[in-house]
């Protein structure tokens, strides 16, 4: 329906139609995102806002960025990107989250 | 078989590299220069300006070493003397260290070995040099108006909050050149990516790409989070923010996260391409491959990845958790691992090989002990046991020396050496250059191995006064800094020397294996007449490569 | 279309380091992927800082989100996402030879970026007109963010100010790309076989509208169910 290669030079070709439909979605999305967090989920508020954000992320990558029609070393480059910053976001958290807690001293 | 030469045998060939046309006469005119997109242009280019840096860094040097002759404070004031040492850290990493060897040996070499005729990118590649020099304006200006005194790590909230210097222009100086070292980066992954020449697969590539290569993912998924970083403390400064200062919520073990998270791995920016050049010095003056050419190259790549995962050795005593201390340590050690792989490798490729000890191969050899001693007290601090009682003493600045002067410079001064003929089409004296070679090693290690004794017998690294104690070992540290300056003006010397009354070197005065040695020296614009086609891997010394050095070396200069 | 009398080898847009127009915009998007991965580690130093504060200040952090004008963050997101639908309908339009769509699509960028940056500049000034700006007049109002909590709330609105701010000032750039490229377009530069400038400001450009993504729900809807 909407992906089919109209020339030869132009690489892969996404139909308008196409990229109206990953739009509709992202719009989706924010609705979604926005009704979500008014509701009080605990600490599942964070974790759907987040689900969210990286499915919107994720199809703006695949479809608008056209991830998903470039080479492996494009997606392994975003890939690489966003896992560097979890590497920062990650170990830098594991400082913070265990300040204060004692460590165990052998034979106590 | 014929090993002396004569000026007679080195003008055998008709033609020589300076009688056709090549990168360095095919224009002329300082706006030829300027604004060349020539990979070698810069690449020269590149070479003034760090030279002139590496000058004033090392300028602060002597004077903190002046200093520290005598225990008491008696030449600068304390304030000054906190100044100097900060000037000196960000000169030398910022200024030099980082961008030295990519930007001028990568910059000349990495096309020409993979048998490209430029980077992807070359207005990007001078928009670096550039961007570099602008950077480098911001730090002058710092400099010139009494420079900054937090110490290169500028640590809060004393950077952000209590220091009256100017940490806003330094800081801005740092990010700007970042950009310059952001752009190197990018264009070296591009171009080894996409634009090796037909025959040119991944394990036929020069260990020097493979090292450049991991380089430059470091610089591309670090430099920017200590841009970031220096952004938010000029933020801080100027507005108060918090994000840094205790007294308004504000966690000045933030700062250190995100300071070191880019800082650490810059370590790995400064010794990767120093190990790039002496996997390719080793080969050529053993006339050997490398020994384990794959597990040298996935070695770079593993010394990159665990770059980034190590940072917070640097704050085992700043109040990180001991959770987290623990989990670095361990994580320290493993990035030791292949570095220590590569020594090996370095080292079984020199058995049985056909040794000669010109003076890169000097460089090589004194590279491989040094970073060696520096790498294992670089295991010794990442044991959380010693670092509690050696942090902030003159052992860590010992091990981080021996790493980054000890590995880097004598790799970078290797490659120079290496690579002088093959730039400039010109020999330089073998009798100078060796003793250049023999002073900076007696001179290095004269300054920098009491150093550890030093830190090790508890004396604290900025400090303007010490214990009289400490007098002896400070004494001899300091006369080893005055050899080692003599040995690094020497080459400066005969290198400029050469360039108007060197002999011609001929293409390939090493009889090395490698594409850059199959163009002319110097080499014309587009580095190749043809396209080159690979057919086997690097470092093929055959047999008879090793028994028919018929090819000349340095020239002996009456 | 299938077949082809145009040399890729000798292309007028060919540059001398590179060998055909594939090698070329191969290596230009690689380039700009790279790219992208810096400002994804630049940015990424401010979301740090973020989740660091967030885990520790959880209720400051939320009560001050409140102060935040939810639907016009919302607006924002979607006029943003619009954007980037229209930007990579240009590309589209250049995939099929459309000139007049290329520029059409282009200015509908611009446009919808704007907007966005129009809507901000309500936000920020009203921020400013209740003291929620940090630095010597941060002064919020909220009882809720008083004492250490007036610490604790104004390093929220750096870190929004900042976020957002670097956020914006990225937008502007990629406006300023966007009308370098209205004249080529309209003059026939871009077209099937060659709209490489296109495609490198489009990844930036949907980049930008990546990091919006995270900022709006992080930003604007931590306090969404509180009070």
């Amino acid at each position: 329906m909407d992906h089919t290669d109209h020339t030869g030079h132009a690489g892969h070709v996404s139909s308008p139609g196409f990229y109206i439909v990953i739009f509709a979605a992202l719009l989706i999305l924010t609705f979604a995102t926005v009704l979500v967090a008014r509701i009080d989920l605990g600490v599942m508020n964070d974790v759907v806002a987040l689900g969210i954000a990286v499915t919107k992320a994720v199809l703006v990558l695949l479809f608008f960025m056209h991830v998903r029609y470039s080479t492996r070393l494009t997606a392994l480059t975003a890939v690489g990107g966003f896992l560097w910053l979890a590497i920062l976001i990650g170990i830098t958290l594991t400082d913070y989250m265990s300040r204060g807690a004692t460590m165990p001293v052998p034979g106590k | 078989m014929n090993t002396t030469t004569t000026a007679e045998s080195l003008v055998a060939s008709p033609e020589t590299g300076h009688e056709r046309p090549n990168y360095l006469n095919a224009t002329y005119g300082l706006r030829s220069w300027l604004l060349t997109k020539d990979h070698k242009r810069i690449a020269i280019l590149y070479l003034i300006s760090v030279t002139a840096f590496f000058a004033l860094g090392s300028l602060f040097a002597f004077l903190i070493r002046l200093e520290l002759l005598t225990p008491e404070g008696d030449m600068f004031q304390p304030d000054t003397y906190n100044r100097l040492f900060t000037m000196h850290g960000i000169v030398m990493v910022f200024f030099f260290l980082i961008p030295a060897i990519p930007a001028v040996l990568g910059n000349f070499l990495v096309p020409l070995m993979i048998g490209a005729k430029d980077l992807a990118f070359p207005r990007i590649n001078l928009a670096s040099w550039y961007v570099y020099n602008l950077g480098g304006l911001f730090t002058l200006w710092s400099i010139v108006h009494g420079g900054v005194d937090t110490g290169w790590t500028f640590y809060t909230p004393y950077s952000t909050h209590y220091s009256n210097t100017y940490v806003i222009s330094a800081a801005l100086g740092i990010f700007i050149t970042g950009f310059s070292s952001i752009f190197t980066g990018l264009n070296f992954i591009v171009t080894i990516h996409r634009m090796r020449a037909p025959g040119m697969t991944w394990f036929r590539l020069p260990l020097f790409i493979w090292s450049h290569y991991a380089t430059s993912l470091i610089i591309v998924l670090g430099t920017p989070v200590v841009a970031i970083t220096l952004l938010m403390v000029a933020a801080e400064r100027v507005l108060h923010l918090g994000l840094f200062d205790p007294a308004l919520g504000g966690d000045p073990v933030l700062f250190q996260h995100l300071f070191w998270f880019y800082s650490h791995p810059a370590v790995y920016i400064m010794i990767l391409p120093a190990m790039g050049v002496i996997s390719e010095l080793v080969a050529a003056f053993a006339r050997k491959p490398v020994f384990g050419y794959k597990v040298v190259a996935f070695a770079s790549i593993a010394i990159a990845v665990l770059g980034f995962l190590v940072w917070g050795h640097h704050m085992f005593v700043a109040g990180e958790s001991a959770y987290a201390a623990t989990v670095f340590s361990v994580l320290s050690m493993l990035v030791a691992i292949p570095s220590a792989v590569k020594v090996f490798n370095w080292t079984a490729t020199l058995y049985q090989g056909s040794v000669s000890l010109q003076t890169p191969m000097l460089y090589a050899l004194g590279f491989i002990g040094l970073f060696t001693l520096g790498g294992l007290t670089g295991v010794m601090v990442a044991t959380l046991g010693i670092d509690v009682h050696v942090h902030d003493t003159y052992f860590i600045v010992a091990h981080f020396h021996y790493i980054m002067v000890g590995g880097t410079i004598m790799g970078y001064m290797g490659g120079l050496h290496y690579w002088w003929p093959k730039i400039s089409g010109k020999l330089y004296p073998a009798f100078l250059s060796r003793l250049a070679a023999l002073l900076i090693f007696c001179g290095f290690n004269l300054t920098f191995f009491p150093q550890f004794i030093l830190g090790y017998l508890g004396m604290p690294r900025r400090y303007w006064a010490y214990p009289p104690e400490f007098q002896v070992l400070n004494v001899l540290s300091t006369a080893g800094a005055s050899i080692l300056g003599v040995g690094y003006v020497l080459p400066l010397f005969y290198f400029i020397w050469s360039m108007r009354y060197g002999k011609n070197s001929g293409d390939n005065p090493w009889g090395a294996v490698g594409l850059e040695w199959d163009t002319p020296s110097p080499p014309p614009t587009e580095n190749f007449y043809t396209t080159p086609v690979v057919t086997h891997g690097p470092y093929e010394y055959t047999v008879k490569e090793v028994h028919d050095r018929t090819s000349p070396t340095e020239a002996r200069v009456g | 279309m299938a077949s082809t009398t145009i040399d890729t080898h000798h292309h007028p847009r060919l540059q001398h380091q590179f060998d055909s127009l594939e090698q070329q915009k191969e290596s230009s998007t690689l380039g700009m992927w790279m790219f992208l991965v810096t400002e994804i580690m630049f940015f990424g130093g401010l979301f740090t800082a973020y989740v660091v504060y967030r885990t520790k200040y959880p209720h400051v952090f939320a009560a001050a989100s409140h102060h935040l004008d939810v639907t016009l963050g919302g607006l924002n997101t979607a006029v943003l996402i619009g954007s980037s639908l229209t930007m990579a309908l240009s590309i589209w339009a250049a995939q099929v030879n459309k000139r007049k769509l290329i520029v059409i699509f282009l200015i509908a960028t611009m446009a919808l970026g704007t907007v966005f940056l129009g809507v901000k500049a309500k936000e920020y000034s009203d921020k400013f007109t209740h003291h929620l700006v940090p630095g010597a007049h941060f002064a919020p109002e909220d009882p809720h963010l008083q004492g250490v909590a007036q610490d604790q709330a104004q390093i929220f609105f750096s870190l929004y100010f900042m976020m957002t701010g670097l956020h914006a000032l990225h937008m502007i750039i990629g406006l300023g790309i966007l009308a370098a490229l209205i004249r080529p377009s309209w003059k026939g530069r871009f077209d099937a076989l060659y709209h490489t400038p296109l495609e490198c400001t489009g990844l930036y450009w949907h980049f930008v509208d990546i990091v919006w993504i995270f900022l709006f729900p992080l930003l604007y809807l931590l306090g969404a169910h509180a009070h």
